[in-house]
């Protein structure tokens, strides 16, 4: 069948298996290569395989909870949005959640997903605490930072490429309601908002919407949103009723693929200065419920249908903090040139990097951006990797569709290791490969 | 009941239709009692609904394919539930059932005897109490034989009929019956098969009609409305004319 990533480019023709219970013996057969692949939510080709591309979404029971410390363990098929569900209404919270709740516990350790609280919490894998993998002789590994810890540390952030996760346990941390005392402080330019990121390190949630389409004086003029969790006591009377209500809140469908001229730079020039009108308006701390909070683009289902047929590609880097200023200025003016214009420009300041060997996040800035796919898409992304490569940077291999096996390796110093672990656990050739490692040459 | 906690039994527990149902009833309140042919596999599902609604579970044993049609499952309820729901079933191959009369007997017990004893086994219980609900899953495919399908069809032809009176039987009871007809669902029995989307349940929208059914006692649900309108112009045509077309 046609099988993409979130951002509908590259699309390819896989062979795709749903995966029923623990029994995977079936599915591992040398003449063939697998890669397991949760709500397909990754950007690029990470979750496809022509071979065998093996759903993981009926892998999602949760297997037990202890009320005590907040420990869930549960299949790796199992959604965020289901953990939240579950367990917001319980006064639980996951440790570190993206920007979408439409992942799966898999997807988010195979990625190694960060969120608005990385300068404070780390990656969603700094939570883990043990996983069970299947690797390629067939075997069930309990991997912890006790046991099979080389296996536990390339699995984190390895793209599913060391063995299929059949299930995880992290611990969940305690919520008193369900809403974020939130508050937007617009900025008048890069320096500025980097000024601003520093000076919310005690805020637990930080990130920062940039204007991508200003440029001069006002390069880098961003909408820094910032939040808290917020105490029973505190919550205003029109919310006390119900403060741990999951909330679901109405969903917009994109219902057709919309007419690609759609998004040009007039639009997304409006759009970017309207967003920016509104940021100033609404200055001030206010409640807000955690799924706008959180999850903003999950109100419209499919929005990657925005961008037409051809799909879009995001591109995501980040770079070290000494030369994030040059380089994130470097990268704004590059996109500010073109005037393609990116929807979603975010930056976020990261915090040290954890002990996943592919990792993506490094203390620093890392900034996000999409384009619609078109004539000199790749061209531009040609040209932001160079800049990111030249600034010691690297990109996510998650939302990556384009980058060079050149680039990428030396993006990440701790691949020699990771590829060591992987000839281990998935054989040579390796059993689990995907797109992205056959287009990397991992 | 139990201290004001009422139980549902779910027949066909492992099934998708049936871990929808069982997921649906317990957040909505009920204690449950799961069945199904082997108990063992039933572990992976009674811990999800522990954790995901910390309601309790209870696993049985039940195959409508033993001797006794798996009536004997009746003696390990304790309590004797307040909702007992029967998704039992199997499609099986229509070509292999015309061949085969051992295929077609397994369709036609797993489908109609089976759940048929069941069924009325539960009602003598439900009635002596004077209370319960009884929910059987159908199907649309029993409102016409076609030729694509006829056995299964017929078995729960078969099935839709014996709900229809037992539920007549039982009117004045107080013990009340459910036929659903749920029509194409997303599930392992249609795995494969090209089904049009706005014609196709997921097994979670069957299982939110299943509650709400109970809770309104409602006779007989076909779970997207279209199925009612559809059912209702193949039932017209007369039979002359059905067959000669070839339905997909």
């Amino acid at each position: 069948m046609k099988l993409s990533g979130w951002g509908r480019y590259p699309v390819l023709d896989c062979r795709m298996e749903r995966l029923r219970d623990h029994n995977l013996h079936g599915m591992l057969d040398r003449r063939h290569t697998l890669i397991a692949r949760g709500n397909g939510r990754s950007y690029g080709d990470a979750a496809l395989n022509p071979d065998l591309t093996l759903s993981m979404l009926a892998m999602d029971r949760m297997q037990a909870f202890d009320a005590e410390t907040g420990r869930l363990t549960c299949e790796a098929g199992v959604l965020l949005a289901d953990v939240l569900d579950t367990f917001v209404p319980r006064g639980w919270f996951p440790p570190v959640v993206p920007g979408t709740k439409f992942v799966t516990v898999g997807g988010m350790i195979a990625a190694d997903v960060h969120g608005k609280n990385h300068h404070r919490d780390g990656s969603f894998g700094a939570h883990v605490e043990s996983l069970t993998l299947v690797t390629a002789d067939g075997k069930v590994r309990e991997c912890s930072r006790s046991e099979h810890v080389d296996l536990f540390r390339a699995t984190i952030g390895g793209m599913g490429l060391t063995g299929v996760i059949l299930s995880a346990n992290f611990r969940l941390k305690p919520i008193e309601t369900a809403f974020v005392m939130a508050e937007t402080v617009p900025t008048r330019d890069l320096d500025e908002t980097m000024a601003l990121f520093e000076a919310s390190r005690d805020w637990p949630y930080s990130v920062a919407w940039i204007d991508c389409l200003a440029r001069g004086a006002r390069l880098g003029r961003s909408l820094v949103s910032r939040g808290t969790f917020m105490a029973c006591g505190s919550l205003p009377s029109r919310l006390v009723r119900e403060p741990l209500c999951p909330a679901p809140v109405g969903r917009l469908m994109v219902p057709f693929d919309a007419p690609s001229v759609l998004l040009n730079r007039a639009s997304i020039g409006l759009y970017n200065a309207l967003y920016y009108r509104r940021g100033q308006v609404r200055g001030g701390a206010r409640p807000i419920h955690f799924n706008p909070f959180f999850f903003p683009l999950d109100r419209i289902e499919a929005w990657n249908r925005l961008y037409g047929r051809r799909g879009f590609v995001q591109y995501q880097c980040v770079l070290p903090r000494a030369k994030s200023p040059a380089g994130i200025a470097a990268l704004l003016e590059r996109v500010a040139a073109t005037g393609q214009g990116s929807f979603l420009a975010v930056l976020k300041l990261l915090g040290p990097a954890g002990e996943g060997m592919m990792s993506f996040p490094m203390e620093g800035y890392t900034l996000a951006l999409d384009f619609p796919m078109r004539n000199g898409t790749l061209a531009l992304l040609d040209a932001l990797d160079e800049i990111t490569h030249r600034h010691g940077g690297r990109v996510y291999l998650a939302k990556d569709a384009c980058c060079t096996p050149e680039r990428m390796r030396e993006g990440y110093p701790r691949l020699g290791a990771f590829e060591a672990v992987r000839a281990e656990a998935a054989g040579a050739p390796p059993m689990f490969a995907s797109e992205l490692s056959r287009r990397l040459t991992l | 009941m139990n201290g004001g906690v009422e139980t549902a039994l779910v027949i066909g527990a492992m099934s998708d239709i049936g871990r929808a149902v069982a997921h649906a009833l317990a957040e909505d309140g009920y204690a449950l009692q799961l069945a199904a042919r082997d108990p063992a596999r039933l572990e992976r599902e009674t811990r999800d609904i522990r954790v995901r609604t910390g309601g309790a579970v209870t696993v049985h044993r039940c195959d409508v394919l033993d001797e006794d049609g798996g009536v004997s499952l009746l003696d390990t309820l304790d309590p004797l539930p307040d909702v007992a729901v029967c998704v039992v079933g199997l499609l099986g191959d229509q070509a292999e059932s015309q061949q085969n009369p051992d295929a077609a007997e397994r369709v036609i017990r797993t489908n109609y005897i089976g759940p048929a004893l069941l069924m009325g086994s539960l009602a003598e219980r439900f009635e002596q109490r004077g209370s319960g609900v009884l929910v059987g899953i159908s199907s649309v495919a029993g409102d016409r034989g076609r030729a694509a399908n006829y056995v299964y069809g017929s078995a729960k032809a078969g099935f839709t009929a014996f709900l229809s009176g037992l539920r007549n039987r039982l009117a004045t009871s107080g013990v009340h019956v459910v036929t659903v007809k749920p029509g194409f669902v997303r599930t392992r029995m249609t795995d494969g098969m090209d089904l049009p989307s706005w014609l196709t349940a997921e097994p979670e929208e069957v299982a939110a009609a299943v509650v709400k059914a109970i809770r309104r006692r409602r006779d007989v649900i076909y779970v997207r409305g279209i199925w009612r309108l559809i059912m209702l112009i193949i039932r017209a045509v007369p039979e002359r004319m059905f067959k000669w077309i070839k339905w997909a």
